[in-house]
């Protein structure tokens, strides 16, 4: 009861809150979780080897971070992550873009883009590893394939969003096609390209780690947990869901957050 | 040769219940250096016959010419303003703003700057140049909107309300701060508005359209030294006219 009045007098009076205030109402509800599963693992419910205590997770962490072993699996799945990303953003953006720019094109791919969108990625896997056969390729194939669809809808829907009165600006101060596209199309269409590149990270992930599941890859973090769960080293799979967290938080904070800083939120075009 | 000359525009509107006329028959000319007032109720299509001269739209019927060369789409011998505060480029500073023209012109970095920062201090926010859009006022906004206008030197500035969106003291500020740049510069100024006090304050001469179509009623040509004063009684005489040409004065109603 005394922490949940603490942290209601943090949120009215928000400039006293110093940097440590702060850190401790971020870390609480983990806190919260944290306890609950020590108590839960302590209880004795589940054979510990089913469900390890925070404890025995951490030291694996620890022990598996020093044999090189999850570092090893991190990287590969980093490589093959930013590998597939790249293709998705690349093609992306360009597609969405020229969706946006050419009628025939947005006639053309829309109806495509609006089928394939929602369809879940792993159901594409089996046909990605026929096609490609085990290992890398297909892994990074269906990454690129499935996380393109956000890209190219987001980035499709800033070019339309992109306001008739700058247009008209630059044409008026005599911008051509070329610079009109580099000068007011792109930067104006950026905030959506933005959101497009974080959700199809988001959906970069969630297929990676399935598919290393399923491409039979030596390395990477899906294949580490799946494996794990043959020899029911569940410390091993929960080590291996925080490396994911932790992938992911620091992609988020130091990719997408700097990148909006820099760009978006410095011209008031996302509040 | 007169420096712009609008002969018998018109225009009409392809709208899903058929063609609706928009402008018929508008005529006007006007030398080097005049500031000519548009004003005329909402919908006569003045900022329409702005966008037409700007080359935005190209007339059914008639032509615009410009120092005697038909116009054909828009050109750098005219700056355009409009009422939009959006219209500056959210991702440039105000001097990146004020120096989008100059830069597609080609002119190199340090020159276009420097000339940006000129435009800016014309319209007195030269501390701002490192300022972006959305951190400016809506009048700072208009007034990085007509640097920006002008920082390419066009011969023919062209305002489509630009002042209409602000509070009624920053508007009269705004007012006095384009007569000043107008004395300064010498452009040719077309200003559309439907705020008549505004028009007597500004113009040379004042263009009255009425509407549906849009048609030129009459001229009135404002014979006031300058800088006006809008609580004398000639101004107001003035004002009571033009209000008088578009059916808005109290015998009206």
């Amino acid at each position: 009861m005394h922490d949940v009045a603490r942290a209601s007098d943090i949120a009215l009076t928000p400039a006293a809150a110093g940097p440590l205030r702060r850190a401790a109402r971020n870390a609480f509800p983990f806190v919260v979780v944290g306890a609950i599963w020590e108590a839960v693992a302590h209880a004795g419910l589940f054979p510990p080897r089913f469900f390890p205590p925070l404890e025995t997770v951490a030291a694996t962490l620890a022990r598996l971070t020093m044999s090189g072993v999850l570092p090893h699996h991190a990287l590969d799945t980093i490589v093959r992550l930013i590998a597939g990303f790249a293709l998705a953003a690349l093609f992306g953006v360009t597609i969405g873009i020229v969706m946006g720019r050419s009628r025939r094109a947005e006639d053309i791919l829309l109806p495509l883009v609006s089928i394939g969108a929602p369809i879940p990625g792993l159901a594409y896997a089996p046909l990605f590893l026929l096609w490609f056969g085990p290992g890398n390729v297909p892994a990074v194939a269906l990454v690129a394939f499935v996380s393109a669809f956000p890209i190219i809808y987001n980035s499709w829907t800033g070019v339309k969003a992109v306001k008739d009165i700058w247009l008209r600006s630059a044409q008026a101060m005599g911008a051509n096609d070329r610079r009109l596209f580099r000068h007011v199309i792109v930067p104006g269409a950026l905030p959506y390209i933005v959101t497009g590149l974080r959700l199809g990270l988001a959906q970069a992930w969630r297929i990676l780690v399935g598919i290393e599941m399923l491409a039979a890859v030596p390395w990477g973090l899906g294949w580490l947990i799946f494996g794990a769960q043959e020899f029911l080293n569940t410390d091993v799979m929960l080590a291996g869901i925080v490396v994911i967290a932790l992938i992911g938080l620091a992609l988020e904070k130091f990719v997408f957050q700097r990148l909006e800083e820099l760009t978006v939120v410095r011209w008031g075009m996302l509040t | 040769m007169p420096h712009i000359e609008a002969r018998d525009i018109s225009l009409i509107y392809d709208t899903p219940g058929g063609a609706v006329p928009g402008l018929r028959g508008v005529s006007f000319a006007m030398e080097a250096s005049e500031f000519l007032c548009i004003v005329g109720p909402s919908g006569c299509g003045k900022s329409t016959l702005l966008n037409i001269i700007a080359g935005f739209i190209t007339p059914n019927v008639g032509e615009i010419r410009i120092a005697g060369q038909p116009v054909r789409g828009s050109g750098m011998d005219r700056g355009v303003v409009f009422q939009d505060f959006a219209q500056l480029f959210p991702w440039r500073t105000a001097l990146g703003n004020v120096a989008f023209g100059l830069e597609m012109k080609g002119v190199p970095k340090a020159e276009r700057e420097a000339t940006a920062l000129e435009q800016l201090r014309l319209v007195k926010l030269e501390h701002f140049a490192k300022s972006y859009p959305h951190h400016l006022s809506g009048g700072m906004q208009q007034r990085v909107a007509i640097a920006r206008a002008l920082a390419y030197n066009p011969a023919v500035l062209l305002m489509d309300e630009p002042f209409a969106a602000l509070d009624a003291l920053t508007r009269d500020d705004m007012q006095r701060l384009l007569a000043d740049v107008w004395r300064t510069t010498r452009k040719t100024v077309i200003y559309v508005t439907h705020n008549v006090a505004e028009a007597v304050y500004l113009a040379d001469r004042v263009v009255v359209m009425t509407p549906h179509p849009g048609t030129v009623k009459t001229e009135v040509t404002i014979k006031l030294p300058r800088p006006r004063d809008p609580l004398s009684v000639e101004f107001l005489d003035y004002q009571k006219e033009l209000l008088r040409l578009l059916g808005q004065d109290a015998k009206g109603h």
